[in-house]
């Protein structure tokens, strides 16, 4: 109040109005966060009862989380793993390969999912298909692909398929599937329809539309969605192999379970490197498509 | 009408010569641009196929294992929990994976949300730093969720904890880097705001920086929760807690009425959370879901 008595003694009424209000203002403001508050404490403690935490445990175990990762970086003579690289990349050869199956797993998973992902994503835009129940049934089809973890369909084609890659890449081909025919069908429904009516008007069939008129519009798109949905589904491939759907996954698993620390830190070390690789070099590819697309 | 366009179409072929000097790209043979997306494509095909081939694709195993493919999901429907009591057993485990997913989202963003205001570039102005925390969360990154959840369960043992913290580690690392990013790519004008009458660093931060940042972290947290609910249903199968636990059990106990009881009551719980925090988001930024 001496702030308003040394400017205007007139308005100190209006101003502790003005003062009372803004009080108002802010104790509703803290009021709301308060009680945003304690909906986050309550769903805290809740959820803490359901998934069995215990931070006490922690507290005492915390130890064997650093004296684990400690260990992977030890030989088994007991020296660290950087002096001896040759001892510590004992399997690179094995390692290399299996690595290599993981991306074609991948690769594989990626193109006959992103292929079949094409051939749906048209039926389900509203702006294609005009007949309302295929477009819904096509939508709630790719929406199932996609909820549905990939491991899970390992699981099950793990048990159709027997052990192996196959049921690794089909399991990453369906969730694929569901991913792409999505983001596909986002993107077609956002194009120009003038040139689909200029065909339709010249007496193209539905599919000279799509050929001439919709594709022209979205490959470069399409081609970018493949490239990040490659570079996700090198990540899962990687970790195909803990169910036996082929790839390193299965080395890593045994490694870890048995307690072959150095194999462990060596496997992941190779696995980071690779996805590091491989994020750089689509990101590389990704950024001359939209390059090459600009120049047009 | 025709005769018009008979004339047009002769003075554009008495001219056809001048015209085509004048644009030669537009008339170059259509094959030579597409030669290089033809080789493309080729690699691309020749990859797939050479891949089917060393990955053990045949046609005969595709059709045995397609045909039992059908015959379980001839015996998956309808989905059958049998008892209640199963069916309560289920539901308990799912309010786990729900769980799991909730405080490993929440434990991320907490232990993420100081080191993004280090690691960007316009709060600590120093390269090293910069560099060094980008590397740190690239690494934490490229280790799966399931790996984690396989470390944590060497340190805590089996159960839901391990998957908690797997799902809080592997968050990190991705929250470490969206922050950051979130953080230098705000308006600089309200950190000068306060800066220039007399706010500390710290005040710039809290006044400057915070406000602007606060929704969109806010956003990716939520988005983040979606993604992790996912992975919590699967986070089971290698022990570390959640319903993916009895789904890979009733798997090799080929149990399929089960299985695909399961597997409905994962996709609902999930479109449930996703539509209760893309309700969230858009309350809270006011942006409707992409």
């Amino acid at each position: 109040m001496l702030v308003a008595r040394t400017i205007s003694p007139i308005a100190t009424a209006e101003i502790a109005e003005l003062v009372a209000g803004y009080a108002r203002a802010l104790s509703a403001r803290r009021m709301r966060s308060l009680q945003g508050l304690a909906v986050l404490v309550v769903c805290i403690v809740l959820a803490g009862w359901a998934a069995e935490v215990r931070p006490l445990t922690l507290y005492d175990k915390i130890g064997n989380f650093t004296n684990y990762i400690d260990a992977t970086f030890k030989l088994e003579s007991g020296d660290r793993v950087w002096t001896d690289p040759v001892e510590w990349f004992w399997g690179l050869g094995k390692w290399l390969k299996l690595l290599g199956e993981t991306l074609l797993i991948a690769y594989v998973g990626t193109i006959a999912g992103a292929a079949i992902g094409f051939l749906f994503c048209f039926p389900a835009c509203s702006n294609l298909m005009k007949t309302k129940w295929v477009c819904f049934v096509t939508r709630r089809a790719l929406e199932f692909n996609r909820t549905v973890p990939e491991l899970v369909f390992a699981l099950i084609f793990v048990y159709t398929f027997g052990l192996g890659p196959v049921p690794g890449v089909l399991a990453i081909a369906i969730h694929t599937i569901g991913a792409m025919g999505k983001l596909f069908a986002e993107v077609v429904e956002n194009i120009d329809m003038k040139p689909v009516e200029g065909i339709a008007a010249a007496g193209g069939t539905w599919i000279q539309q799509i050929r001439f008129a919709v594709l022209p519009q979205v490959q470069t798109n399409f081609l970018s969605y493949a490239l990040l949905r490659f570079e996700i589904n090198v990540r899962g491939a990687a970790v195909m192999g803990f169910v036996g759907a082929g790839g390193i996954g299965d080395t890593l698993i045994v490694s870890i379970r048995k307690f072959y620390y150095s194999d462990v830190s060596a496997i992941i070390v190779l696995l980071i490197l690779t996805v590091m690789l491989i994020d750089y070099g689509t990101e590389k590819l990704r950024h001359r498509l939209i390059g090459s697309e600009r120049q047009r | 009408m025709s005769d018009t366009s008979a004339r047009l179409r002769e003075s554009i072929l008495a001219g056809q010569a001048e015209i085509m000097e004048r644009h030669p790209h537009a008339f170059r043979p259509a094959w030579r641009a597409q030669l290089t997306p033809a080789f493309v494509a080729t690699g691309l095909v020749g990859l797939f196929v050479f891949g089917l081939w060393y990955l053990g694709f045949t046609f005969g195993m595709l059709l045995t294992g397609g045909s039992q493919l059908w015959v379980i999901l001839g015996v998956m429907l309808p989905p059958n929990p049998e008892t209640w009591g199963r069916v309560v057993f289920y539901l308990g485990s799912l309010a786990e994976t729900l769980g799991i997913a909730f405080l490993g989202t929440l434990g991320a963003a907490i232990m993420a949300f100081p080191l993004g205001f280090i690691a960007a570039k316009n709060v600590v102005a120093n390269r090293i730093v910069h560099i060094l925390s980008r590397r740190l969360f690239d690494t934490i990154r490229g280790v799966d969720t399931l790996i984690w959840a396989l470390v944590w369960i060497n340190v805590v043992g089996l159960g839901p904890f391990a998957g908690v913290l797997a799902i809080a580690c592997a968050d990190f690392g991705a929250f470490g880097k969206l922050f950051s990013e979130a953080i230098e790519a705000t308006d600089r004008a309200p950190v000068e705001g306060v800066l220039s009458t007399g706010g500390s660093p710290l005040a710039a931060v809290r006044f400057g920086v915070l406000p602007q940042v606060l929704p969109v972290i806010t956003s990716q947290v939520l988005y983040y929760f979606e993604s992790n609910t996912r992975s919590a249903t699967i986070i089971g199968i290698v022990g570390a807690g959640g319903i993916g636990l009895h789904l890979s059990e009733m798997i090799r106990t080929v149990e399929w009425q089960q299985v695909s009881f399961i597997i409905l009551m994962m996709l609902v719980a999930v479109s449930a959370i996703d539509f209760v925090s893309s309700r969230l988001r858009q309350a809270i930024i006011g942006v409707r879901p992409v």
